[in-house]
């Protein structure tokens, strides 16, 4: 089980990372989900072992792997343009990992197959990397990782350079043969989507930072902070100024009732995340004239004139006054 | 579509003659000589035979070593980040440049009989009591180790420039995937980045090949006349021994030879274009132990290879050592002008019929009439070139094949040919246009090609005659490259040495036959004066170089 403790990095003279600490257990997919240039791939060089960590450890099983260097980790890495080996055809790149491992040539061929098979590409062995599409180069790249069994695999951005269909297609894949093999992963992304489809656990990057760590369904349902609520996608984060009443919030939308759970001080500043679907048992009401109508197959996202933005049932006309009932929540 | 014009026979009816008279009727009364019963005799064959393997041997030996130095040092370049790299590429890159008998005199001057090494080595060991000693005490002119080390002098430039492009065009991701995947550098290195390599280091190795296996001064120079090379040895039956048949068969199978690796060079050019990637590999700092010891040892290995031996042939040519008067055992080191001084008389017992420094001025004067003559052939060609029509596509090659062919065949063709005018200095400098008029039409062409027609049209309707038009629109752009196409025939013609060798008349030496005559000579005075002519001579192709550099075109190809 792979552990990081307390991970710094300088990048250029500024701090990229500062003091990352995260665990992997047997059998989770943990994903990094950050903006480009938040460190999320840097973090996967140094468990790799392609870089150095300014300060901090990376364990496996409680050994320091300082000292491993990468060829011995017996990480898998699968990259976003997939770097296969232009010079070998599908079974070479396949076999390289096995063949490092001075495996012997008949359980190189069966496990090649083996692997060949799981990722949906048995018969293409001898064809040539370079005539490959997109998605079956990012197969082989899968396949050539998994080969030689690793005890952790990473995934830097992988399906990046792929389009939406085939995306989600390699997704639900992936997400099969990770739960198959019970093979540790982490997959780095900046795509929420993907992040809560194939994660176990979701660590939040931000600003060298972990700022948000569990599981999707709770980081969905709590981002604890505005820039969180933000990248994710969430719905209307709104600013807003605690009144003398400890519940009450006054924003540029609207005073709203807001139950915390923990106390404010009269005059704090506060982030409020307004989720963009109507809750009609709630108490709060947002009011104003459509801006913006745009159908989406089951539903319409309409956008007022104030800049929030909601999905309706009904089709509303554009310059309509609107009022919808809304959950706000508190984000600290 | 472009028909053949009045004006295009114009443009091409200078440069074609001058090739037909001076190239391919020498080149074809060559192939008469070499075909004749007489010639092809047994002995003669099997003569041939011993030349071409040694030929090959040296040739393989030296590009191996090349590839031994230049690929650590490509690593170097295309991977690392480290204070002067620039200088240190710079340096690398300036002896292929440099005439071949001021690299003979350079490693003359630190490692032969009177070189620093040598001199100083001796002299430390008398004094401390230890003689007799040979003399000299580490031998080095006259050696295969001599020859090999000038070629890897000249030539891993050119391994660090297309293996090091390779290399830095290679995705670093692919060695960071094979590291996952369990490879340790050397097998990174085995099992990916040599079989990525391998075009360009292919043609590497064909290209630093090709200039070992024509190489002449160096051999002559460094090694002497008892490793005979083909071209050594057309050199010595054409001159010593004259047995113009013998000679020129050599010339023949010399001929076949760069035929056949240039054509195996261009087709491998084309090849290794594909399979790179198009990111480029990221330059660092050196961070690891190992790391850092590879940069300092090879920053130090090729700083003191590339500078020693220049550094040594000026600070000799300035320096007496005791040598120089007998055999005292004291070294007696201190400045002198003497050897600079003595350029200028004509002793009697000299071995020339004039004062060396007329060898200077002959030098000059051929490099001038060559400058002339290259321009006068050479822009014409080039301008047809420029625009090219389905005739410039045959010519074009045609142009480029006295490049081909070594400098020794060529004086060898002229002996031939012309052999009655052989009294005359002019030939000179017309074998020296003919090595440097493929220099030239490159330089020009580019330059002329780069000048769009829309310009010059609008000059006209501007109302400008064809010549205000021509003054206006091209020559401003056409002036860099003149001139340094200029540069380009002065410097070649003042440090061609090997059809200057086969032609000149002793009583009309160049600067470089100077060189060879001092350095063949016994005498402290005569290597001392070899050695001023030597440092005269880089110090005028260092500022050739250096001119050529600065005028250069952005985005110019390399080879």
């Amino acid at each position: 089980m792979l552990e990081l403790r307390d991970i710094y990095k300088m990048y250029e003279g500024q701090p990229l990372l500062r003091g990352i600490s995260f665990r992997v257990d047997v059998g989770e997919t943990v994903c990094l989900l950050g903006a480009s240039g938040s460190g999320k791939s840097t973090l996967l060089r140094m468990i790799a072992g392609l870089e150095l960590p300014d300060a901090g450890q990376i364990f496996w099983d409680g050994i320091n792997l300082a000292s491993t260097p990468p060829h011995r980790r017996d990480f898998g890495l699968v990259f976003q343009d997939y770097a296969l080996f232009p010079h070998l055809n599908v079974f070479d790149n396949t076999a390289f990992g096995l063949k490092m491992k001075n495996w012997t040539r008949s359980q190189i061929t069966s496990r090649v197959h083996e692997v060949l098979e799981l990722v949906n590409l048995r018969g293409f062995e001898t064809r040539q990397v370079t005539d490959l599409s997109g998605g079956e180069q990012q197969r082989v790249a899968f396949a050539r990782a998994l080969a030689p069994r690793p005890r952790l695999l990473m995934f830097d951005e992988p399906l990046g350079a792929l389009d939406r269909a085939l995306r989600e297609d390699l997704l639900n894949e992936l997400r099969g043969i990770l739960h198959q093999t019970r093979i540790p992963a982490i997959y780095v992304t900046h795509d929420q989507e993907e992040a809560f489809a194939i994660a176990d656990r979701v660590l939040l990057l931000h600003d060298g930072q972990i700022v948000r760590a569990g599981n999707p369904k709770e980081v969905w349902a709590d981002p604890k902070s505005a820039w969180a609520a933000e990248f994710l996608g969430l719905g209307n984060v709104i600013g807003g100024k605690v009144v003398n009443s400890e519940w009450k919030v006054k924003t540029g939308f609207g005073v709203f009732d807001v139950n915390c759970g923990h106390k404010h001080r009269a005059g704090e500043e506060v982030h409020l995340l307004a989720r963009p679907f109507p809750a009609p048992n709630e108490a709060n009401i947002v009011r104003g004239r459509a801006a913006d109508v745009i159908f989406q197959s089951d539903r319409f996202k309409v956008t007022l004139d104030n800049g929030l933005y909601f999905y309706l049932d009904g089709e509303p006309k554009v310059g309509e006054k609107i009022e919808v009932k809304v959950k706000i929540e508190c984000l600290g | 579509m472009n028909s053949i014009s009045p004006r295009r026979v114009l443009l091409w009816l200078a440069p074609l003659t001058f090739l037909g008279v001076f190239f391919f009727y020498p080149f074809f009364r060559i192939l008469a000589f070499s075909f004749s019963l007489e010639t092809l005799t047994s002995s003669n064959l099997q003569l041939a035979l011993h030349v071409l393997l040694f030929t090959f041997y040296q040739a393989i030996l030296s590009t191996l070593l090349t590839l031994l130095i230049g690929l650590p040092s490509a690593y170097l370049f295309a991977h690392f980040d480290f204070h002067g790299k620039s200088l240190l590429r710079a340096l690398t890159a300036v002896p292929f440049m440099l005439p071949t008998v001021v690299v003979a005199a350079g490693f003359n001057a630190l490692l032969g009989p009177r070189g620093w090494i040598n001199l100083g080595l001796t002299n430390l060991l008398t004094w401390s009591g230890i003689s007799p000693l040979p003399s000299p005490l580490i031998p080095f002119v006259g050696t295969l180790t001599a020859i090999l080390l000038a070629h890897v002098f000249y030539n891993t430039t050119i391994v660090v420039r297309i293996a090091g492009n390779a290399l830095s065009r290679l995705d670093p991701k692919l060695e960071q995937a094979a590291r996952s995947l369990g490879a340790d550098s050397p097998r990174v290195w085995w099992n990916v980045i040599l079989p990525l390599l391998r075009p360009s280091l292919f043609a590497a190795s064909l290209l630093v090949f090709l200039f070992d296996f024509t190489s002449f001064g160096v051999i002559l120079l460094l090694g002497g006349t008892r490793f005979a090379t083909l071209e050594v040895a057309i050199y010595i039956q054409a001159l010593q021994l004259l047995n113009l048949p013998l000679a020129a068969l050599l010339s023949l199978i010399q001929l076949l030879c760069t035929l056949a690796f240039s054509i195996l060079y261009t087709r491998t050019l084309t090849r290794s274009t594909v399979q790179t990637a198009p990111r480029s590999q990221v330059t660092h700092k050196a961070g690891t132990i190992r790391e850092k010891t590879f940069v300092a040892f090879f920053c130090l290995l090729l700083s003191a290879f590339f500078v020693l031996p220049m550094l040594a042939l000026p600070l000799r040519s300035v320096s007496r050592l005791d040598a120089d008067r007998g055999d005292r055992a004291q070294l007696q080191t201190g400045f002198t002008t003497d050897y600079y001084t003595e350029l200028f008389i004509n002793r009697n017992n000299s071995i020339f019929y004039v004062p060396p420094f007329q060898a200077a001025l002959n030098s000059l004067g051929y490099a001038s009439a060559t400058v002339l003559l290259s321009l006068l052939l050479g822009l014409p060609a080039a301008s047809a070139l420029a625009k090219p029509g389905r005739i410039e596509k045959i010519l074009d090659p045609i142009l480029i094949l006295p490049l081909g062919a070594s400098a020794v065949t060529l004086g060898l063709g002229f002996i031939v040919a012309f052999g009655r005018l052989l009294t005359q200095p002019w030939l000179v400098p017309l074998a020296h246009t003919l090595v440097a008029l493929p220099f030239v039409i490159r330089t020009l062409q580019p330059a002329l090609a780069s000048i769009p027609d829309r310009l010059r049209q609008a000059a006209a309707s501007l109302g400008a005659s064809p010549f205000r038009a021509w003054q206006t629109v091209d020559w401003p752009i056409l002036r860099r490259a003149t001139l340094s196409a200029a540069t380009f025939a002065f410097t070649i013609s003042l440090g061609e040495f090997g059809a200057t060798a086969l032609l000149a008349r002793p009583e009309y030496p160049t600067i470089p036959i100077a060189i060879y005559r001092f350095l063949s000579q016994p005498g402290g005075l005569n290597y001392g004066q070899a050695m001023a002519m030597a440092t005269l001579l880089m110090a005028l192709t260092t500022a050739g170089i250096l001119l050529i550099e600065k005028l250069r075109l952005p985005g110019a190809g390399e080879f």
